[in-house]
């Protein structure tokens, strides 16, 4: 009698701890490579942050504006040390830095945003950004009349390049003999560079202008000459109403919640995730009314086929810059080679250097 | 009414230049603490979280030292230069060439032996930063260009020609086409010093500070600095080399800035990637000018500036506060601490008339 007496006790004791457990406060901290008040990539994840701090049990905090590199990995190690249970980190640069660190804090949670690199503790996630570039492409191509798009770009890695591929393939689409020219700024984030940038593409006739940039530079750059353009990260709109078309935009939201649910439930595990347009991920933000509505019709089927999965992006044909074949007749380019695209496809003007 | 008279010292003034600096930063913190309570953030908690974060704990204090050592390397260079009124911008290039230099070497060699190999990464880096400074210190004395300018256009050529490394020729095959060399090889990094997170490169400071200080205090040299810095003409009649002199700071200077170079890419990243360039050597600047181009407040200076940058991270995590507000500290104790030098090197009297 006493032993099952005990044994109850023992048992509630149990079952109370593990309320308490669950019960526990989720802190959750996000890095970010800008300012997160620049309606770009930055501000794009917290709003995605700020979805999380409205879950009960889930605080979140931020540092922005953190260089890649050593700096990142002292953010993300006083994160780890503050007892931070889930890390997100949104920038490539962060990869690395975040890797040493999750060596060191086995119990801590890591999600790398845009990598390749795993542990037993870190996962990577990023969206099919391309999808809603091919559908921005789509755009750009059905309203230029010089056939000559502006792209203001930052790096030449492969998620910047897969995008301008995506855009080009999406502006040839309606507009076959329009080119896509290229301009590198070696920045993600400084409104005077990228703004330049655009002016260089638009005086060489360029009369829709796109960008991977993370501010709205590019867009006043267009509204100034007259012309129109397409935005990128969140929608645009109010930089440049005269002008903007578009925009490919994210939606981390869904996303993170689904994250941190994962984790208060315990199911939570390292994998490399890669969602598309049909989790709502990305999108396409509204049209702008200078948008014809059969364009718009003929854009939203598209978008339709993506989201049934009919319309792949990136399905051969589909030949370099110097017209070799590089994904054949039929086949759809596994993510892998995605992933670690390097080359441009036939049609844009510029270098992968 | 009230008069000011201020009148040149005659004397330097000795321990009371102390109680200046420390005004000036009292009163440059109670200004920050002053826009810390108008967006709302109480002062004091602010403030604490601050100082907390930058050297509250053993790990604050090295992640500080961590970061105040290429801050260090790349001040004591432009001090150098700065003594001679050589006003050398272009650290960041020398720090980016001294990079490159000690990544080609670690690159060509990986198999070499550790006592081999660093010595040869370091004499590489402190030569291809010290030739980058030797151009702009040749070209000012042969054809009278000014070296601000040139060493400002130089940064931006070694940086581009970083960038082509890595986009290129020394890209990580495994890398899925991110711009990064391949890893270093064990021997070629430099160790931590014991349980410690800080890397040896504190060892090359003190040994390097303290050379650069005896050179300075009781060398022919340094003699000669100081007499060449105070005027040129009356250096060049009393038989002073003085376009050696120039030439020879110069290298000096880049070679510093380069061992930085070798610092960070060994040590704190282990590979060379672009954001390596954090723009330490347009920080370097503010610190030399903070600390009067003394060694050893040199030494305090880039401690405390790290410090201050480690510290912002922390006060944004804590109480977020936005990155932006770093920058207005750091400004404004600039600010507060150069005009003190009034102070020093006047006296002010309020007279009643």
């Amino acid at each position: 009698m006493r032993l099952l007496k005990a044994l109850i006790v023992v048992m509630m004791s149990l079952s109370l701890s593990t309320a308490i457990a669950a019960e526990k406060e989720l802190n959750v901290g996000f890095i970010y490579v800008s300012p997160i008040g620049d309606a770009g990539w930055s501000y794009a994840h917290d709003q995605g942050r700020k979805a999380l701090a409205e879950m009960p049990g889930v605080k979140t905090s931020y540092v922005e504006a953190v260089a890649e590199g050593p700096d990142s990995e002292r953010v993300m190690l006083n994160m780890a040390r503050k007892g931070y249970d889930v890390i997100f980190a949104t920038s490539f640069g962060y990869m690395d830095p975040m890797l040493k660190v999750a060596k060191q804090f086995p119990k801590t949670k890591f999600m790398h945003c845009s990598g390749f690199k795993m542990a037993d503790n870190m996962g990577n996630y990023f969206g099919r950004m391309y999808q809603a570039r091919y559908l921005s492409g789509m755009v750009a191509g059905g309203m230029t009349k010089s056939k000559t798009i502006g792209y203001v770009a930052a790096f030449p890695i492969p998620e910047v390049i897969r995008g301008i591929n995506a855009f080009t393939l999406g502006v040839q689409a309606v507009n076959p003999d329009a080119v896509v020219r290229v301009v590198w700024t070696k920045t993600w984030y400084d409104p005077a560079t990228e703004k330049e940038a655009a002016k260089s593409l638009l005086d060489v006739g360029a009369d829709v202008i796109a960008q991977h940039q993370d501010s709205p530079g590019p867009q006043e750059a267009a509204q100034e000459k007259g012309v129109y353009s397409i935005g990128y990260n969140s929608d645009m709109t109010a930089f440049a109403p005269k002008a903007h078309l578009t925009a490919p935009i994210w939606n981390w939201a869904p996303f993170y919640k689904s994250v941190i649910e994962q984790v208060q439930k315990g199911t939570w595990k390292a994998e490399s995730v890669w969602p598309g347009m049909d989790t709502g991920i990305v999108d396409l933000a509204p049209f702008s009314a200078m948008v014809p509505k059969e364009l718009q019709d003929k854009v939203m089927a598209a978008k339709a086929d993506i989201i049934a999965g009919k319309n792949k992006v990136f399905v051969g044909p589909i030949k370099d810059q110097k017209g070799a074949v590089k994904i054949a007749e039929g086949v759809m380019a596994p993510d892998q080679d995605l992933l670690g695209m390097t080359w441009f496809v036939q049609g844009i003007v510029g270098t992968t250097e | 009414m009230f008069r000011i008279r201020i009148t040149k010292r005659q004397e330097p003034l000795g321990w009371s230049s102390c109680l200046v600096l420390a005004a000036a930063l009292a009163l440059s913190l109670a200004l920050s603490g002053l826009l810390l309570s108008l967006r709302g953030t109480p002062a004091l908690d602010g403030l604490s979280v601050l100082f907390r974060g930058a050297f509250g704990s053993r790990f604050a204090v090295e992640d500080c030292l961590i970061k105040a050592i290429p801050l260090f390397l790349c001040s004591l260079g432009v001090a150098v230069a700065f003594r001679l009124q050589i006003w050398n911008i272009g650290a960041e290039g020398q720090f980016a060439l001294g990079a490159v230099g000690a990544t080609w070497v670690a690159l060509s060699f990986p198999g070499l032996p550790g006592f081999i190999l660093l010595p040869a990464m370091i004499s590489m880096a402190a030569l291809a930063g010290g030739l980058w400074g030797m151009i702009p210190a040749i070209l000012r004395q042969r054809l009278k260009t000014n070296e601000i300018i040139v060493t400002l256009m130089l940064n931006y050529i070694a940086i581009l020609f970083l960038d082509y490394l890595v986009y290129g020729v020394w890209k990580d095959p495994t890398s899925f086409g991110f711009p990064m060399t391949p890893e270093f090889s064990p021997q070629a990094v430099v160790g931590k010093i014991g349980s410690t997170s800080i890397n040896w490169g504190l060892a090359h400071c003190l040994v390097l500070g303290v050379l650069v200080w005896i050179c300075i205090r009781y060398t022919r040299i340094g003699f000669e600095l100081k007499a060449a810095g105070d005027s040129v003409r009356a250096a060049r009649y009393a038989g002073i080399p003085y376009d050696r002199l120039v030439v020879m700071v110069m290298v000096v200077s880049g070679a510093l800035a380069g061992w930085a170079g070798f610092i960070e890419a060994s040590a704190t990243i282990n590979r060379l990637q672009p954001s390596i360039m954090v723009g330490y050597g347009y920080t370097a600047i503010v610190v030399a000018w903070l600390a009067r181009l003394n060694p050893l407040s040199i030494a305090v200076a880039s401690f405390l500036l790290a410090g201050l940058r480690v510290g912002v991270e922390n006060l944004q995590l804590d109480l977020q506060v936005p990155a932006a507000f770093g920058g207005i500290i750091e400004g404004l104790i600039l600010l507060t601490v150069l005009a003190g030098g009034l102070f020093t090197s006047y006296r002010v009297a309020v007279r009643r008339k």
